[in-house]
């Protein structure tokens, strides 16, 4: 049985407009209706770019953000119908790493004040002198020295902060850790080390994650399993392996041909394809399947009415699921990319955008608007 | 490999030139924050000058050589002359034969007073409102902040006049009239600071962590909301001098009009401004250095304290 | 003669009452007409600051910058700033990283553009509002017109640094700078305006320096590069050699550490370099990268280490390192030269 499963779960922000008497002109569709199957023990990857969804769902399966609709089942159990009070306790069970190591560890918390706080509020057994040790294994296991148990967030370095923010997702022997972007903060050279060390440590405590990331080569390199995710839906997910190797839907392909390989006789030879214009606004997401605007596949029909549901090819593609009408024939290659031209899409309304994802998808919040060279590859 | 030798060479491991971390004591912001604070001259200035105010203050009855009430040099004074600095008198003697040096010593204390007790009453009353607001947020907050608007939409003096003229002319009236003004200032900084560092990755952190929300609130939230309103209480006991100042020089400060207050100097200068242009000048300087000394410090310390210049 | 030469520049900044941090050390390099330069190193490395010394834009206060800056015959060190700024914009242009925090967020589009067309290239009103049509057209802007009249917020990031690199070849610079032009967009964004930049390069045949930290750009993008650690250059080479036959242990170790999407065995735990920028050696007493080193060895403490070419005259291939990857014997200030 899967550890977590996630069915149609949605997370929309309203739009609030007025000044004295708000009243919700729309709504902003950072997670439109996603499903989630993850294994007890392995990495689940959720790769996309910034406005995608991708960190409003991974906060929303950790009840961080409200979700507006569906279910996210835990080891067995319903967490959202759960009350805060009961939610409180079962958070042990689920941890999570975040982007910006700094920004998530309170400046001015020492080590051991930081790392022994979960362990009060949790009643974790041994008292005091419990906590302490628990503390220094924690550090231990992180590759941290326990002299600095007194120390404070500012005096490390980035890829130590990060280590620390690891410790603490530990502390409490938790069963799922949600990863959102834990290595884009990091230099490069620092972030092999975390990357390594999240693996380790998933083997020695059997862990499963959530990895959340746009760098497509983090997620392959760490990941059983990679869903890829366009405008708050899930368009394609697949073993690693076969995803990386095949990748089926238009948007996938696209998003793999743009990653740049630190390799110049690969660049030299690979063909690119380049999206036209920009991520049209969840606020007012395209009809049908949300790619066709930018879609080099796009066919007259289906693509601009109905959107796609996300299905296994069973027959071309086993364990491979892809939310694409023609994916089959994009594959057989019956259908051939054609020129796309940067479509109009209408500005995000103005009004007050929720603070949340502001902050962590800059492209939610600002007025969108198409383009890009008309015909440029 | 395993994780220990991943990190070999960072704090504690065998960094042969590493100054970081390894070599300093631990040291919290606060620590950081006073070593800078003490490396800036402007900082400096401003220090030495609030602790003149606050010795003088403390010490008046020491320091001034008269009682600031004493009128024994009245003999002295005829109308349009009145003595100037003296061996004896170091600032002269004003209309009403009174030491004006020991006036401005007792000065000191006045407005120390004033300043404190108004800045104290202001600031517990405004952060209260403010963690109420920031704390619970939704109607709460709602409700708070449009009663402090309010309070902001009438203009401080005259608040402040309005304040003074319904309890009566008395001390306490001068500190309840500033305190009032200084609520809102407080409530607004300090709801406005939390509501964003609610939003900050480290609360989210402690939440999935299932933290329960009072600690949330009390133990990361305020501690970090506090740093500007230190700032905004060192600059509003600046402005607090200058209030009781000019409350007083409006004739609205205590009922004993011989009571040494710097402000109630000015206007009784005003009369004798063509012929004894100093007994004005002395309070205004008093007046000027103390706020000038909190402002430095204020300022000083706000950018001790912002993250921008942390390293 | 190259299109720039940079020559032993070196930026040392000081801070009253602190030790001075020599952010750049002995750097030199060349750019030719129609070659794009690739500058490589993490944060802390001395890229940016080396861009921006180049550039000039470095503050006099507490700032001392040595060597020497030619660009086409003129040296740029010495010159004074009004001199100095009709050469920015017109001579040299300058992409950064955040477009919104380098365009001015309450002025328009087209006045941005113009401003420099009729300042630097000395258009009239008129003209210059055509052109500034061309340029947006140029950088692929749909609608250039109506995105005249538009402010920086009313555009998405990628379009906004499309305005950027229109602003910046408005007059045809001889010389590009790119600081981390693609670092704040996504993937996909990041695709197009890599491209632009490769076809603006190809046909204006000006120069081009890469200030990056991502080595997959340099791959896709750059004919040479340097890789820069704790203010110095340790190698430098053509971009395929550089790939080929990494030399300099930290750029071996940093192509080694970093994951691949066409990885054909991610199953395996990545290579690390160990430790963190901060653990340091100064580089008057050995390689600034020893404490770090798979390699090192007790030459590395001997004082700075000497440059090995490892290439030819024609093609050359420096790295600062007494113990380059490959190499066997010890190298020695005596035995250097090949």
């Amino acid at each position: 049985m899967s550890l977590l499963e996630v069915r149609d779960l949605e997370v929309h922000f309203p739009i609030k407009s007025g000044t004295l008497f708000q009243r919700t002109v729309g709504a902003v569709k950072a997670v439109d209706g996603v499903d989630l199957d993850i294994e007890a023990g392995t990495t689940f990857g959720l790769v996309g770019e910034s406005g995608c969804g991708k960190s409003t769902l991974g906060r929303a399966i950790m009840r961080l953000i409200e979700p507006t609709k569906g279910s996210v089942t835990l080891d067995g159990q319903d967490i959202l119908a759960l009350s805060e009070r009961k939610m409180r306790s079962v958070r042990r069970q689920f941890q999570m790493v975040f982007q910006d190591p700094m920004a998530s560890l309170d400046p001015r918390q020492s080590v051991e004040s930081l790392l022994t706080e979960p362990l009060r509020a949790h009643k974790f057994p041994g008292g005091s002198a419990g906590h302490a040790k628990r503390v220094r294994e924690l550090l231990d296991v992180v590759g941290l020295p326990e002299s600095v148990v007194n120390r404070y967030p500012h005096e490390f370095s980035g890829g130590q902060r990060q280590r620390l923010g690891i410790a603490r997702a530990l502390a409490l022997n938790p069963a799922l850790i949600i990863a959102d972007e834990p290595v884009s903060a990091l230099d490069v050279s620092i972030q092999a080390q975390v990357i390594n060390l999240l693996k380790e440590l998933q083997e020695r405590f059997s862990l499963t994650y959530v990895v959340i990331a746009h760098d497509l080569a983090v997620v392959r390199h760490i990941s059983k399993t990679v869903a890829v995710m366009y405008l708050g839906g899930i368009v394609e997910q697949a073993p690693a392996a076969d995803l990386y190797r095949q990748p089926l839907h238009p948007y996938t392909k696209a998003l793999m041909s743009a990653v740049p390989v630190p390799d110049p006789n690969v660049e030299e030879t690979r063909s690119r394809i380049l999206l036209q214009g920009d991520l049209p606004s969840p606020a007012n997401p395209p009809a049908g399947c949300r790619f066709h605007t930018r879609c080099p596949w796009k066919q007259a029909t289906k693509c601009d009415t109905e959107r796609p549901a996300l299905r296994e090819l069973p027959l071309v593609a086993p364990g491979h699921k892809v939310a694409c009408h023609y994916a089959e024939d994009i594959l057989a290659g019956k259908i051939t990319p054609h020129e796309v031209r940067p479509e109009e899409v209408e500005l995000t309304p103005a009004g007050s955008s929720p603070g949340s994802i502001e902050a962590t998808e800059a492209h939610v919040a600002g007025g969108l608007t198409p383009g890009g060279p008309p015909g440029a590859h | 490999m395993s994780v220990n030798e991943v990190v070999a060479g960072e704090p504690g491991g065998p960094a042969p030139a590493t100054t970081e971390a390894a070599a300093r004591p631990p040291s919290s912001l606060g620590r950081e924050a006073l070593r800078r604070l003490v490396r800036n001259p402007m900082a400096v200035v401003g220090m030495v000058l609030i602790a003149v105010f606050v010795l003088v203050a403390i010490f008046a009855p020491l320091i001034a050589p008269y009682s600031p009430t004493d009128n024994s040099w009245l003999d002295q004074v005829r109308p349009g002359q009145y003595p100037g600095p003296s061996a004896e008198h170091w600032l002269g003697i004003d209309p009403l034969g009174r030491d004006v040096f020991s006036r401005i010593i007792y000065g000191a204390r006045q407005s120390l007073l004033i300043g404190v007790v108004s800045l104290a009453l202001g600031a517990v009353a405004g952060i209260a409102l403010g963690v109420l607001a920031g704390a619970f947020g939704g109607w709460v907050d709602t409700l708070v902040m449009r009663f402090v608007d309010i309070m902001l939409s009438v203009p401080g003096l005259l608040f402040a006049i309005a304040v003074a003229a319904m309890l009566g002319q008395s001390l306490t009236s001068v500190m309840i009239a500033i305190a009032v003004v200084n609520v809102p200032i407080f409530a607004r900084l300090l709801r406005g600071e939390m509501l964003g560092q609610r939003g900050a990755d480290y609360v989210l952190a402690a939440r999935s962590l299932g933290i329960s929300r009072s600690a949330i609130v009390f133990r990361h939230v305020l501690p970090n909301s506090f740093t500007p309103v230190i700032v905004q209480g060192t600059l509003t006991l600046a402005l607090a001098i200058v209030e009781a100042a000019g409350l007083a020089f409006l004739g609205l400060s205590g009922s004993d009009p011989s009571a040494p207050e710097w402000g109630r100097m000015l206007t009784d200068a005003q009369e004798t401004l063509t012929s004894a242009p100093m007994l004005a000048i002395y309070p205004g300087l008093a007046i000027v250095l103390a706020a000038l000394g909190f402002t430095l410090v204020g300022e000083s310390l706000r950018e001790a304290l912002d993250p921008k210049f942390r390293r | 003669m190259s299109l720039l030469e940079v020559r032993d520049l070196s930026v040392t900044f000081t801070r009253s009452g602190q030790q001075p941090v020599r952010a750049v050390d002995g750097v030199s390099f060349d750019v030719a007409a129609g070659q794009s330069v690739g500058i490589v190193g993490e944060s802390g490395s001395g890229k940016s600051v080396t861009s921006l010394a180049v550039m000039g834009l470095l503050p006099s206060r507490g700032v001392s910058v040595g060597g020497t800056v030619t660009l086409d015959g003129n040296e740029l060190t010495s010159m004074d700033q009004r001199a100095l700024r009709d050469v920015r914009g017109r001579d040299v242009a300058m992409i950064f990283q955040d477009p919104m925090t380098s365009l001015n967020p309450v002025v328009t589009i087209g006045r941005q553009l113009t401003e420099v067309l009729i300042r630097h290239a000395g258009l009239a009103k008129g003209e210059a509002k055509a052109e500034a049509e061309q340029l947006l057209r140029r950088v692929g802007i749909p609608d250039p017109v109506r995105r005249l009249g538009e402010y920086p917020h009313q555009l998405s990031g990628g379009m906004r640094q499309r305005v950027m690199i229109a602003i910046a070849i408005a007059c045809r610079p001889k010389l590009l700078i790119a600081d981390e032009p693609t670092t704040a967009l996504d993937v996909t964004i990041q695709a197009q305006i890599l491209d632009l930049l490769r076809t603006l390069v190809a046909e204006s045949g000006c120069g081009m320096i890469m200030i990056t930290h991502d080595l997959g750009v340099v791959a896709g993008l750059c004919d040479d590069v340097h890789v820069m650690y704790s203010g110095r250059i340790v190698e430098s080479a053509g971009t395929k050699d550089l790939f080929a036959r990494p030399s300099h242990p930290y750029t071996d170790g940093l192509l080694q550490s970093i994951p691949r999407i066409d990885d054909d065995d991610p199953d395996n735990l990545l290579h690390t370099i160990p430790g963190s920028a901060r653990d340091t050696v100064p580089w008057d007493r050995g390689c600034a990268f020893q404490p770090r080193c798979e390699r090192a060895v007790a030459e590395c403490l001997s004082g700075p280490p000497p440059v090995a070419e490892l290439g030819t005259p024609i093609v050359p291939h420096p790295v600062r390192c007494v113990r380059p990857v490959g190499e066997d014997v010890i190298l020695h200030e005596g035995n250097v030269a090949r």
